[in-house]
């Protein structure tokens, strides 16, 4: 076999993931007409009888009949679902009930007109997004649709049909179909069957002839929609090819940069570089550059290029936002850098001294291109938009005019005291530097006026003949033009830098909270901590209330100010993100209804959980800059998120084998250490029974034996409860004599024939810890020594204060401890070799440790300096104690 | 020939009422054996037992609701048995009116010992002057005179501490609890200053008893209180 015929391991797989994913899918079947009135609803009608006939589970979700005849017979035996019916604007609107197709599963529903808008308050904005839905849940759904309501063909069909379709669908959903039908129906018997009133109620019949219904225009109506459907046979073959590994035929894949401009252009090049891209197949880049020069232009320009990449997203583009003063170089510098093959750029009408004096972007591009094919959409007509100079003089300040005013007064004044010394040329460079003075404190508007106050200024008070307009020298009209212009120039100039320096500081602020978020997130530990510095960074950031969830918790782990998230209908929101981990809410076409916009927070498998954003009245809708942040934003919250769950994933795994450890351990540790003594006690117990062996003997075995078992059921029920974590220590002020004088006489019978020496000072301060608990780890000790040391050898006792801590010491005379057991030896479940038999479960220093570890304290064992044996130090914090009245 | 003593034990452990059937002398004790709370009052109202001996993990009532209803119409004299790490139940049980309590597991002996302080106790009515002189080992305490002797030596005591050591004379062998001890020493408002406690404690070891961290008289019971041993 030879190797370049074999096919992409990546590219199959691809392949292979995609089949899978479509076989949990329902599969969706798309009835396709030219228009209204091709039949169809009765093919598709027609279509689920034959289902039904088969067995299949079929209901009607919403069918529109238009009360025709033979279409309402087809639905004989088959399941209508009831409509939702509601009241908006005080109208009953009906509309198709999701929720009950969801709760009703069928195999397969028919839910027509899929290019259908829905009523505002659904979930779905749209109902093409309600079949999405149906088919991620499993469901197969029959749908109707006319080709002009395909997205990219919408202009097309505008310009054939002069009518302007308003509800489209998206091609990547027509595209993703299992099966296109397209009803076909020639057009002359179309137009019999309008005069039928078989489409439409007769009286609208001619009025629909003459428009839409034009002959001309379903002829190429029919010819989009057979042409659509023969791409998409080509499209079948294609992927058959790339399944089978023919991979001679496979050409590079384009890559097409669509240019998307600030203005009512942006989403007609996008559409038309869709119906481009897509016979190619080519990858699509949709690309807005954002410079100083949009950020001047009116918030609707602005509007518009979000929605022209909202559009470009739509269809499956991948939209990206560059920065930068040189649109033209950026856009080819971006399509360089990504081996774009074609730029699609729009070309807009301007007026020509504005073309001339400002040059043109597109012409740039052309120029600077290189190899990469441009290719150039042409508006039709002159956009209609407010003229630049109209926005420019919109804005202004009362504040500004008195102070241009001033400003040119003041420059008159100096310019009266200097007359005498001065020759006129150098007069006006003081009105100059006036000007330039306001351009760079006010607008463009306050620089005019400052020109041209100051040259009838000049000419009024300087200029012979002084008090009048006239002038006696007419080079000094030359002056003034001159003068003016250098002013006009200078404001721009001081303007521009201004915008600049706006623009970077804007830019600085991002990167700088950013920067911030990242940083902070880095230094959190949990989530609540992330998410609150997440949530704190946001709300100043943009200026809104913001609350975060995390999937699986009942409360928010950072909630709003307001609360607002907890509101059902916002609530209920929120669940539809962290289900499809898609945005929802405010500006987007899921639940544009609700009151914040509500970003999901990706992780590697699924929404961890959701941002939501509730801006406050008037910061809606939000600038795309801000927008581009803000998701930039969740992705960083998400991954940080992601860390902390992994983080808490491999410690748990890790706890759960140390106890799986700790209980093999504890199993054989048991089964010995519990038998040992009950074998004892039994036996003695059936001896004395029986009346066998010495009495006092045998009932002094069982005596101790049970001691010993009862010493061992305490530990290890301690060492559970410690263990549990949630032991908290009842700190009272105690005394260490006390303390210790409790373990002893709890020890008594294990140190029976040990000399015990106690020296605890008499004014030893009193200790803040928990009484019971701290006697435990000198009994545990004191168990220890009786276990490990020589019957008939001592124990000393000593306590004493050291600068901040008080140290007990409880000290034997065995043979010591070997080094490197020193530290061990508080591990639970250690045992020395020497006497196996005898230990216990080896918990009794682990529960020391641990208790002195509850007490902020700690617990340690050396070997004497002088003579043999160890000594085991317990430090206790040293607090200053409460008074004690005296008497 | 001394008389039988009437026991009840409320307690549903079959084995614990079984052992004390075994270990105690029918000679000595007639033992009455309730299996829960509602039966043991019963018990105690029909068969009027000289000391109660009550577990505090009882079936169908709290040992401490017990205590409280006993206490109702009976002083009789109740002994708690509960285990190690129930502290605060003791406490509560004994503020209800319990008398004294044993740690489980316990040996016949100390349980012997503990009936006979309670039914010293209760043999003494309320009205009866307490002896003037108490004395248990080399200690010697003279209650009229306000004079305390260590092994024939006076010694001189605080006001405080006389008081602290007059009151567990007064309930020699008893259990008194933090509380108690707070209230009749100090005054009911210091009733959770335990440290006074600790340091008068151990003032009056000190000056009492030959090895003050192993007390042979002025016992603590860890966690509940104190016990003035007199054996």
């Amino acid at each position: 076999m030879v190797r370049g015929e074999r096919p992409d391991p990546d590219a199959l797989l691809e392949s292979l993931r995609s089949e899978e994913e479509r076989e949990r899918q329902g599969k969706l079947k798309v009835f396709l007409g030219a228009s209204a009135g091709v039949g169809k609803t009765f093919a598709m009608l027609s279509e689920a009888q034959e289902q039904l006939r088969r067995g299949t589970d079929v209901v009607v979700g919403i069918v529109e009949t238009h009360k025709r005849k033979e279409t309402e017979a087809l639905f004989e035996g088959l399941e209508v679902l009831p409509l939702r019916r509601l009241e908006y604007k005080s109208v009953e609107l009906r509309e198709f009930d999701i929720d009950a197709a969801l709760a009703r599963r069928p195999q397969l529903i028919l839910v027509d007109e899929l290019a259908h808008t829905n009523i505002p308050d659904s979930r779905h904005a749209k109902r093409w997004q309600d079949i999405e839905e149906l088919l991620r849940e499993g469901i197969s759904v029959y749908t109707a649709v006319n080709i002009q309501h395909l997205a990219s063909l919408n202009d097309v069909v505008a310009q054939i049909t002069g009518v302007q379709v308003r509800e489209m669908v998206p091609d990547a959903f027509l595209e993703r179909a299992d099966e296109i039908e397209v009803v076909d129906l020639p057009p002359d018997e179309l137009i019999q069957r309008l005069r039928d009133g078989k489409v439409y109620v007769p009286d609208r019949i001619e009025h629909a002839l003459e428009g839409f219904f034009r002959k001309g225009n379903l002829i190429a109506l029919r010819e989009l929609a057979l042409r659509r459907a023969a791409d998409r046979v080509d499209a079948q073959m294609q992927t058959y090819r790339t399944e089978q590994g023919v991979q001679g035929l496979w050409a590079t894949r384009e890559r097409i940069l669509v240019c998307v401009a600030p203005n009512d252009l942006g989403a007609r090049v996008v559409r038309a570089a869709t119906r481009i891209g897509a016979s190619s197949h080519a990858e699509m880049l949709a690309v807005f550059v954002e410079s100083d020069r949009q950020s001047s232009r009116s918030p609707e320009d602005q509007d518009r290029a979000r929605a022209a990449l909202d559009l470009a997203e739509s269809l499956g583009m991948h939209t990206v936002t560059l920065k930068g003063h040189d649109i033209a170089g950026e856009v080819v510098r971006y399509a360089e850098q990504r081996n774009a093959t074609m730029i699609i750029v729009g070309k807009p009408v301007k007026e020509r001294w504005r073309e001339m004096f400002y040059g043109s972007v597109v012409d740039e591009i052309v120029r600077r291109s290189g190899n990469i094919d441009v290719h150039v959409i042409t508006a039709e007509a002159p956009p209609n938009r407010p003229r630049t100079s109209q926005v420019f003089l919109e804005r202004g300040h009362l504040s500004g005019y008195l102070f241009t005013i001033a400003v040119t007064g003041l420059a008159t004044g100096i310019c009266a005291l200097l007359y005498r010394r001065l020759e006129l040329t150098n007069l006006i460079m003081i009105y100059l530097l006036g000007v330039t003075v306001v351009a760079s404190r006010w607008g463009p508007r306050e620089a005019i006026l400052a020109s041209v106050l100051s040259v009838v200024s000049f000419d009024v008070m300087f200029v012979p003949p002084r008090g009048t307009l006239a002038v006696s020298d007419s080079q000094y009209l030359l002056t003034f033009a001159v003068m003016l212009v250098v002013a006009l120039l200078i404001s721009s100039l001081a303007l521009r830098l201004k915008r600049e320096a706006r623009l970077s500081t804007e830019r600085e602020r991002r990167t700088a909270s950013l920067y911030t978020l990242s940083r902070e997130m880095a230094r959190s530990r949990s989530k609540r901590e992330i998410a609150e510095v997440a949530a704190k960074e946001i709300r100043e950031v943009f200026e809104a209330d913001v609350a975060i969830l995390i999937s699986g918790d009942a409360k928010p782990i950072a909630p709003s100010l307001s609360g607002i998230e907890h509101d059902p209908s916002e609530a209920a929101v929120v669940a539809w993100t962290l289900q499809h981990n898609e945005e929802a809410g405010l500006g987007t076409d899921t639940l544009p209804g609700s009151k914040g916009l509500y970003l999901p927070l990706c992780g590697t498998s699924g929404a961890l959980g959701v941002i939501a954003i509730y801006p406050k009245p008037g910061a809606w809708p939000m600038p795309p800059a801000q927008k581009n942040l803000l998701e930039t934003f969740s992705n960083g919250l998400g991954l940080a998120l992601e860390r902390t769950l992994l983080a808490k994933e491999f410690h748990q795994a890790r706890v759960q084998t140390e106890s799986e450890r700790m209980r093999n351990a504890l199993l054989s540790s048991i089964s010995h250490d519990l038998r040992t003594p009950l074998t004892s006690i039994s036996g003695a117990a059936s001896a004395l029974r029986d009346g066998k062996g010495d009495a006092r003997e045998l009932s002094d075995t069982i005596y101790h034996e049970s001691v010993r078992l009862n010493l061992q059921v305490q530990n290890l029920l301690d060492m559970t409860r410690l263990q549990s974590g949630n032991v908290q220590p009842r700190l009272e002020w105690n005394s260490l004599e006390e303390i210790v004088g409790n373990a002893l006489s709890r020890s008594r019978e294990l140190l029976e024939g040990r000399e015990v020496k106690v020296e605890i000072a008499r004014d030893l301060p009193l200790v803040r810890v928990d009484g019971e608990l701290i006697e435990k780890v000198v009994a545990n000790l004191l168990e220890n020594v009786a276990n490990h040391t020589p019957a008939g050898t001592g124990i000393d006792i000593a306590a004493r204060v050291q600068s901040e801590v008080i140290v007990l010491d409880v000290a034997d005379h065995g043979s010591g401890i070997a080094r490197d057991q020193q530290v061990t030896i508080f591990e639970r479940f250690f045992r020395t070799d020497d006497r196996p038999s005898s230990t216990g479960f080896g918990l009794g220093l682990a529960i020391g440790r641990a208790i002195m570890r509850l007490h902020e304290g700690r617990i340690w064992v050396e070997n004497r300096r002088e003579g043999t044996g160890a000594v085991f130090h317990v430090e206790i914090p040293k607090l200053k104690p409460p008074e004690v009245p005296r008497g | 020939m001394a008389e039988i003593i009437r026991l009840l034990v409320i307690d549903d452990e079959l084995p614990i009422r079984r052992f004390l059937r075994a270990s105690l002398d029918p000679k000595e004790y007639e033992l009455l054996e309730a299996e829960n709370g509602a039966e043991g009052i019963r018990i105690t109202a029909k068969s009027n037992p000289a000391v109660v001996l009550l577990d505090l993990g009882l079936p169908d009532m709290d040992g401490v609701e017990v205590a409280r209803s006993l206490r109702e119409w009976t002083q009789v004299p109740i002994i708690v048995l509960s285990a190690r790490g129930q502290e605060q139940d003791k406490i509560d049980a004994l503020d209800a009116g319990a008398d004294d309590y044993l740690t489980k597991p316990f040996g016949v002996g100390e349980l012997v010992a503990r009936i006979r302080v309670a039914l010293r106790h209760s043999g003494r009515s309320a009205d009866d002057p307490p002896d003037p002189v108490f004395e248990a080992g080399g200690l010697r305490v003279d209650l009229a005179l306000r004079q305390v002797w260590r092994d024939g030596t006076e010694i001189h005591l605080t006001p405080i501490e006389y008081k602290l050591l007059a009151l567990l004379i007064r309930h020699a062998g008893k259990v008194l609890t933090h509380k108690q001890l707070l209230t009749e020493v100090w005054g009911p408002a210091y009733e959770i200053e335990t440290h006074y406690l600790r340091v008068y404690m151990g003032q009056l070891r000190h000056k009492l008893e030959a090895t003050p961290a192993e007390p042979r008289y002025l016992t603590t019971e860890p966690g509940v209180g104190y016990r003035l041993r007199t054996e």
